[in-house]
């Protein structure tokens, strides 16, 4: 096997007396595609709020590549790399794409704490900048505020924001939410066309998106890991059918 | 926005953004008409021009990293005090005196910073309170420094470059604390325009998403409060040193609140708001209470109620809308 880009050991994490991670041990082999499914409430977004640091797991701990960053504080996990989107639109409405993704290439290049030299004349920050988004097909709005952009590309700066941060391992949280069905493929042929080198691994329901694009596939349930293994695996597992999939109407 | 700004590079765009408006130049050079239409009014003039200097550096917090405060008078009176203290002790030069003030202002900015850099919404609001309060009661009960509730007693201010005395007419007043508010200004704006300024929108606009792009928020709101208090400290400084007077009233909590007001009234956020703001409070200020003293905050309460609730982003923000629509027709 590769080297593992993330993984977690024994990660715990409770509401109260409601469990929402229990025990839970990743593996991600660098550049993975793994899709994390499972029903509403099974902690998936728990899970990468743990992973995120957003949540401090009550026991075990989280290692990106070989280094323990389970205590360290969120936007330090994304400078070392641990990037992620959010499942409900969490953009800057009143900056638009350029001035927003400018800001993380900034921050990623340590110049946001600069206050005396104006921000056109880092040309390369602006560029880099540019080229995330003419990559995410956002350059064509990207002096639009982002308020009144089309849901669907708030979708797509969601994942540009993450990119700017250069990570070696992105999380996306629903990355297609709300997105009619023929327009989230578009949303995935942007995921999909990110580099090999990049580790993934994505919320998603709909099984088709699922079943395309995933390498691996982990279903949580309760907050455990129920099984995983590759998509064949999974689609021919009789418990993942009752549990999951036969639970859905559309499956 | 710009229409040529569509054509631009993205470069080119985020420089026009921050290029100086042909607007922008007819307001500084209308704050020097007073010399000439209204020399009797030139001391309102240089209260004015302290309160917009005060403004600005509430904008910076709260108009541009979205922290709000209630005690932003701690500044400015440590500014005022220090500036007195200063003049009386070491000497009256008053660009030095300027400078100290402003360094201790900041100092203790910094200090607080800590605390404030960890709170937002209502938790903030009271503990910059908080803090105002206390410091103010500390300032009553310091007599022997501050001289309490009588006023700092003794201030010796010397002539501007030796040459211009601070007189009762208000000319060097006015001259003094215009230049002062104009160079700080041009240091805001070219704060705002730097990538500094970007993250403190970036922090305004979405508090949640700032670490998720590996921002540390809390670092960025540390320094723009220290460079706020500063700034506050250099108004506080300015009224001390044009007025020779310092009294306790500079750290009360009125002035925290008319400041604020001040902003909501110009629009947060823009840096001309706090200015503008200021130019109106003042002025209404001076003629209500010409028509009964007492109660020249009845108008102000009408014209914030109004100004809220019909203008949520203050006067210039309704301004801007009334333009861009007209453009857009």
């Amino acid at each position: 096997m590769s080297a593992t880009a993330l993984s977690t050991r024994g990660l715990s994490m409770s509401f109260g007396s409601l469990v929402v991670a229990r025990d839970i041990e990743l593996s991600l082999p660098v550049g993975a595609r793994y899709a994390l499914i499972g029903p509403n409430g099974a902690g998936k977004t728990t899970l990468i709020n743990l992973m995120t640091g957003v949540l401090t797991p009550k026991t075990g701990k989280i290692f990106l590549g070989n280094d323990d960053i389970t205590a360290l504080e969120p936007q330090s996990r994304v400078r070392r790399g641990l990037a992620r989107t959010f499942q409900i639109n969490t953009l800057f409405a009143g900056l638009n794409p350029l001035e927003a993704v400018t800001l993380a290439v900034a921050e990623r290049r340590s110049i946001a704490a600069k206050f005396w030299q104006k921000i056109a004349t880092h040309k390369e920050v602006i560029e880099e900048a540019y080229e995330i988004l003419v990559k995410l097909k956002l350059g064509d709005c990207c002096y639009q505020p982002t308020r009144e952009l089309p849901y669907g590309r708030q979708r797509l700066l969601e994942i540009a924001l993450a990119l700017a941060t250069k990570p070696k391992v992105l999380l996306l949280d629903e990355p297609a939410a709300g997105v009619p069905r023929e327009e989230s493929g578009d949303i995935f042929e942007v995921v999909a066309s990110l580099s090999n080198e990049l580790t993934l691994l994505f919320i998603e329901h709909d099984m088709h998106v699922v079943f395309r694009f995933a390498t691996h596939i982990i279903v949580l349930v309760g907050g455990a890991i129920f099984t995983q293994g590759s998509p064949a695996d999974i689609a021919a597992d009789p418990g993942v059918r009752e549990v999951y999939l036969g639970n859905r109407k559309h499956a | 926005m710009p229409v040529t700004a569509v054509s631009a590079s993205p470069q080119q765009y985020l420089q026009l953004l921050s290029r100086w408006h042909p607007l922008e130049i007819a307001f500084w050079l209308a704050t020097l008409l007073p010399f000439v239409l209204f020399p009797t009014y030139l001391s309102l003039g240089s209260q004015i021009a302290v309160a917009a200097l005060f403004a600005l550096s509430l904008d910076l917090i709260l108009g541009y990293a979205g922290v709000v405060s209630l005690g932003h008078a701690a500044f400015f009176g440590i500014g005022a005090y220090s500036a007195g203290l200063f003049s009386k002790f070491v000497w009256g030069e008053p660009f030095s005196g300027l400078l100290v003030a402003a360094a201790i202002a900041a100092l203790v900015g910094y200090a607080s910073s800590f605390i404030v850099a960890r709170f937002r919404h209502l938790t903030l609001i009271m503990i910059t309170l908080g803090l105002g309060l206390l410091l103010h009661e500390a300032a009553n009960s310091a007599n022997w420094l501050t001289g309490g509730s009588d006023g700092l007693q003794g201030i010796n201010i010397w002539p501007l470059l030796g040459l211009f005395k601070f007189d009762l007419y208000g000319t060097t007043a006015y001259a003094y604390a215009l230049g002062v508010l104009f160079i700080v200004f041009l240091m805001a704006r070219r704060l705002i325009n730097s990538p500094f300024g970007l993250a403190l929108r970036g922090i305004r606009e979405n508090w949640v998403r700032m670490p998720a792009i590996g921002a540390n928020s809390r670092g960025h709101i540390r320094k723009i409060y220290t460079i706020s208090a500063g700034v506050a400290g250099v108004a506080g400084a300015v009224i001390a040193q044009t007025t020779s007077t310092v009294s306790l009233e500079a750290l009360s909590f009125e002035r925290s609140a008319d400041v604020l007001v001040m902003l909501v009234l110009g629009g947060a956020g823009r840096l001309y708001g706090g200015l503008v703001g200021a130019a109106i409070f003042m002025i209404a200020r001076d003629q209500f209470s010409g028509i009964a003293p007492q109660y020249w905050y009845f108008w102000i309460g009408i014209l914030l109620v109004a100004v809220v609730m019909f203008l949520p982003n203050g006067i210039l923000g309704g301004l801007s809308k009334i333009i861009t629509r007209l453009r857009g027709r």
